[in-house]
């Protein structure tokens, strides 16, 4: 293994905190997102949502509609010129309901009006006549004899595989032999958990402006995380050919999964097309909520067998994640929790089986952590069982079975990279605790700080029955697509002078979410090339795709493929310096715009070969190639790459009143190589506040009626900064030899722990079981209101 | 209906506003100052947080017709003339709370009324006067760290400043 590339520290390259490129347009106002575009002669589109989650739909009347002075167009249905349906892998998302509405808020009719409220009105002026539909909305009202069938004519490779019409996709994970094994466990732990729907809640609304252009085509411009993935989807809708479906990137008001899927795209080219004018279309927060797939939520069997001394013998698991009412990534969300759900342990006999289901339900899809999430909540409730039963500290039974490079997973993979499970379990432990009491006045006589409590400035408590309790998680994710998926990024680098000093502009079609991707790019071309200007345009689909922004994968896949393209780049300059300008052969290095040999020694300058013209190389990056799991056996090398990350949770719990406040979240992740610290340090604290949401407050609720009753910042609550602990970091880099630099994607592990580090602190502090998250506070409070503690 | 407003000390008129409209609105799509966000327009998120006579509200709170003959100030008003960032700006950049940068504009503001008022905010004061507004990037410790280091930037250069006047 060559020791990674160190660019000179404080210039701007991989392993520096650099600066994002768009950060001071952020501060002063100026960066433009979704939201924020405009077009003279713009219309604003509203899309009309059905109010039930199943019913068929008689009939739609918008004569009212169309009458309404401004609108210039009403659409249904009837209007689509092309294909009806769309779908990332499956394809059966109407993109506007005909017949039937299989989930509350699937859109049924559009409009597009001058004025954002003129459309709004209109939209409530089409009559719908509707026939409510008895609602499937879990396993056992969607796999009951006579239950209402969601997809009755699916065709798509999962059909012929599953046991019911409903279940959307199944995998099994078959290792050793569990029955033969069972005897020989000395302690048997067994939970059922479940989660509730979390949602990604994305600061910036869905949002596009689509701009008919004169060739017949459209021209839009949107918030995606794979500008490529919308234009597959939407030239059949649309009826256009690809290259007629031109996506530029609008500024991104955050992702993490809700913008996979389609959402105005759509909808807003239609309507441009069908008024020849450019349409905006905006998601107020409602919405967004009803407009964007969700996590999904899930029910989780677990059983765990060890040897006295804690060594896992067995482990037995079922999965059940509701995958509402279309496909989405469900098929790719079940393998993740099949192929990770016992987590980073060595266990010689597992049997696990995941599966999706098609309900009434919202349709849920990719959020941060996409599978892995629901599991981890679920395995490390049971290693803290098992501790429990075997009376050892949580870390230790965790560290007794802790994989590392070397060790196989269920799946028969082994891991190939470092994987350093136990030591940063031991680094969150042997942290320093956070001080006892921190409400309590320091000077004597003085009040106690109320914001340290938990209920906060709402007074509730001063401290009397509120117990502190510490806990313990680990996870661990794949990073990019897995499952024999074709994942790859196209970058394209250009090497010029402008004023006579070298510039690299670097192009790809990855989408920047706010995570840095942008910063990242520009470090690897300041590191590859020597120049410190690098101009990054804006991704489109001129050129070729660079998959997602998600799955963890954007700094291994678009850095990897700027890396190469700037390979070729440099290659050529080379070449270029030696044939023309007499550059010796041997290792050179380009550093500050000159070209060095080993020694050190200036040999010439970019300059020197630019100025006959610009150097420019496209190149296409992929990762090593993965496996499909075996459809019985979930046997494959499934996955790219495995990251961890550990979490320690201090919490206090007000009992009396079921308050928790979560008083530290310190985490350790292994990042392989930390390409830009100061950004992954920003992932690693967005992500575990993400999983302390889902933890102890964000839930979108839904009624046995499908409907979803709290779409709102005011009802569905993310945390704010009072709710937010300290949380301390540790990064370890111990570099993956098969990556670009070494790196590890780092997105989402920390979602993975946080939410069971954070429920493990509660049960520590309260001696509850907590087989739910969100924790509310009647799971905590559930003794002194004379019912039985939630079990 | 008109609305006549300064909005960062320039005299500013809208016409033909609908009187169901918000100043958010007002100050986005017909003023052209797209700085303030739109993250809720329920008043939940602080994304829209401007300054209205004075005082922090959400834009989004406020009827465009309430705005009448008020002063205004958005983000794109805290910047120098050339371009100069304020000291919230440059340590929100160099503390990495910048992530997708959709809260920051109302984060911004937010935190410059802060430091304007307490050049040396204890963490609970940062975080209690930041509690109106949500990030859902950055887990807000980068967003303290912001604040207090504008703050410190800011006490030392008054300091600095002071003993220049002395001398
Ligand atoms: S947009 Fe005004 S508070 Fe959210
Ligand atoms: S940086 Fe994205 S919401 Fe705060």
């Amino acid at each position: 293994m060559t020791a990674p590339d160190r660019a000179r520290p404080g210039a701007g390259g991989v392993g520096d905190s650099a600066a994002r490129p768009d950060g001071v347009r952020k501060v002063i106002g100026t960066f433009a997102y979704s939201s924020d575009l405009r077009h003279d002669d713009m219309l604003w589109g509203h899309t009309l949502r059905s109010p039930h989650a199943h019913a068929r739909v008689l009939a739609i009347d918008t004569a009212d509609a169309r009458a309404v002075p401004g609108v210039a167009a009403v659409l249904t249905h009837a209007d689509l010129p092309a294909a009806t349906h769309y779908g990332l892998e499956i394809t059966d998302q109407p993109v506007l309901a005909a017949d039937r509405v299989r989930h509350h808020g699937e859109p049924v009719a559009l409009v597009a009006a001058d004025h954002p409220e003129t459309a709004r009105r209109a939209a409530a002026l089409v009559r719908v006549t509707y026939e409510e539909l008895p609602v499937v909305h879990d396993e056992a009202t969607a796999t009951a004899p006579g239950a209402p069938v969601l997809h009755p004519d699916r065709t798509d490779a999962y059909a012929a595989r599953v046991p019911h019409p409903n279940v959307l996709h199944r995998q099994p994970v078959r290792r050793g032999d569990t029955a033969a094994a069972a005897p020989t466990a000395d302690v048997v732990v067994t939970g059922d958990y479940e989660i509730g729907m979390q949602d990604q809640a994305p600061l910036g609304p869905e949002s596009g402006l689509a701009v008919p252009a004169d060739d017949g085509g459209i021209d839009l411009y949107v918030a995606t995380q794979w500008l490529h993935a919308d234009q597959r989807q939407l030239a059949p809708v649309l009826g256009l050919p690809p290259e007629k479906v031109r996506i530029t990137l609008a500024g991104v008001g955050g992702a993490f999964g809700a913008r996979e899927d389609l959402s105005v795209q759509a909808h807003a080219c239609l309507l441009a097309l069908s008024t020849g004018r450019p349409v905006k279309m905006v998601y107020n927060r409602e919405e967004s909520f009803l407009g964007h797939v969700h996590r999904h939520p899930a029910r989780l069997h677990y059983e765990h067998g060890a040897l006295r001394d804690g060594t896992l013998v067995y482990v037995r698991a079922r999965i059940v994640l509701d995958g509402g009412a279309y496909a989405s990534s469900s098929p790719a969300v079940v393998g993740n929790a099949a192929s990770l759900a016992i987590g980073p342990y060595r266990v010689p006999h597992a049997d696990i089986e995941a599966l999706a289901l098609y309900t009434n339900n919202p349709p849920c899809g990719a959020m941060r952590g996409f599978g892995a999430v629901q599991a981890c909540f679920a395995y490390e409730s049971q290693m803290d069982r098992l501790a429990d039963a075997l009376g050892l500290h949580p870390v230790d039974v965790r560290v007794r079975n802790a994989v590392d490079r070397g060790d196989t997973m269920p799946t028969g993979q082994v891991i190939d990279a470092p994987a350093p499970a136990a030591e940063l379990l031991r680094t969150v432990r042997d942290r320093p605790l956070p001080p006892e009491r921190p409400w309590e006045p320091t000077a004597p006589g003085a009040a106690p700080d109320l914001r340290a409590l938990p209920g906060g400035l709402s007074n509730t408590t001063h401290g009397e029955d509120v117990v502190r309790g510490v806990g313990y998680a680990i996870g661990i994710k794949n990073a990019a697509y897995s499952e024999g998926f074709d994942d790859y990024a196209t970058a394209r680098v250009r090497l010029e002078l402008d004023g006579g000093a070298p510039v690299a502009t670097v192009r790809s079609a990855a989408a920047e979410v706010g995570q840095g991707n942008v910063t990242v790019q520009a470090q690897v071309a300041r590191t590859e090339l020597g120049v410190t200007r690098v101009v990054l345009p804006p991704p489109d689909t001129t050129l070729g795709s660079a998959g997602s922004s998600s799955a963890s994968r954007q700094t291994y896949m678009t850095g990897g493929a700027v890396r190469q393209a700037c390979a070729a780049v440099r290659d050529e300059v080379l070449r270029i310096g030696r044939e023309r300008h007499g550059w010796p052969g041997g290792a050179l290095r380009l550093s500050g715009g000159r070209v060095l040999d080993a020694a050190g020694t200036p040999v010439g300058t970019l300059a020197d070969v630019l100025r006959d013209g610009p150097v420019e190389r496209e190149t296409v990056f992929r990762h090593r190639p993965t496996e499909p799991f075996d459809p019985v056996t979930g046997q494959g090398n499934g996955h790219v790459q495995y990251a961890l990350c550990a979490h320690r949770a201090v919490v206090e719990v007000d009992t009396a009143l079921g308050l928790v406040k979560v008083v530290e979240l310190a985490a350790a992740q292994d990042v392989g190589r930390a390409v830009n610290p100061l950004a992954v340090t920003g992932q690693i604290h967005g992500g575990a506040l993400q999983g302390l949401g889902l933890a102890v407050m964000e839930e979108i609720l839904v009624g046995p009626d499908g409907r979803a009753r709290n779409p709102s910042f005011t009802d569905y609550l993310i945390p704010t900064v009072l709710d937010t602990p300290v949380m301390p970091v540790d990064i370890l880099e111990r570099p993956d030899p098969h990556a670009p630099y070494g790196l590890r994607g780092a997105g989402e592990p920390p979602t993975l722990s946080s939410t069971p580090a954070v429920v493990a602190a509660v049960r520590d502090a309260t001696g509850l079981a907590l087989r739910r998250v969100p924790v509310r506070p009647d799971h905590l409070v559930a003794d002194r209101l004379g019912t039985a503690p939630e079990d | 209906m008109r609305v006549s407003l300064t909005v960062n000390g320039r005299p500013r008129t809208a016409d033909g506003v609908w009187p169901g409209e918000s100043l958010l609105f007002v100050l986005r799509e017909r003023l052209g100052l797209p700085g303030s966000k739109n993250a809720c327009e329920q008043g939940e998120c602080g994304s829209c947080t401007v300054r209205l006579d004075g005082d922090l509200v959400c834009a989004c709170l406020v009827a465009a017709g309430q705005a009448e003959g008020a002063e205004v100030t958005t983000v794109e008003g805290l910047a120098g003339p050339g371009g100069d960032l304020t000291p919230v700006q440059r340590a929100f950049l160099d503390t990495g709370a910048v992530q997708c940068g959709f809260c920051t504009p109302g984060l911004i503001v937010a935190a410059e009324a802060l430091v304007a008022a307490d050049l040396h905010p204890s963490d609970g004061d940062i975080r209690e006067a930041l509690s109106g507004n949500l990030c859902r990037c950055t887990g807000y410790e980068a967003v303290l760290a912001a604040v207090r280091l504008a703050a410190a930037r800011t006490a030392r250069e008054a300091t600095a400043g002071a003993e220049t006047d002395a001398r």
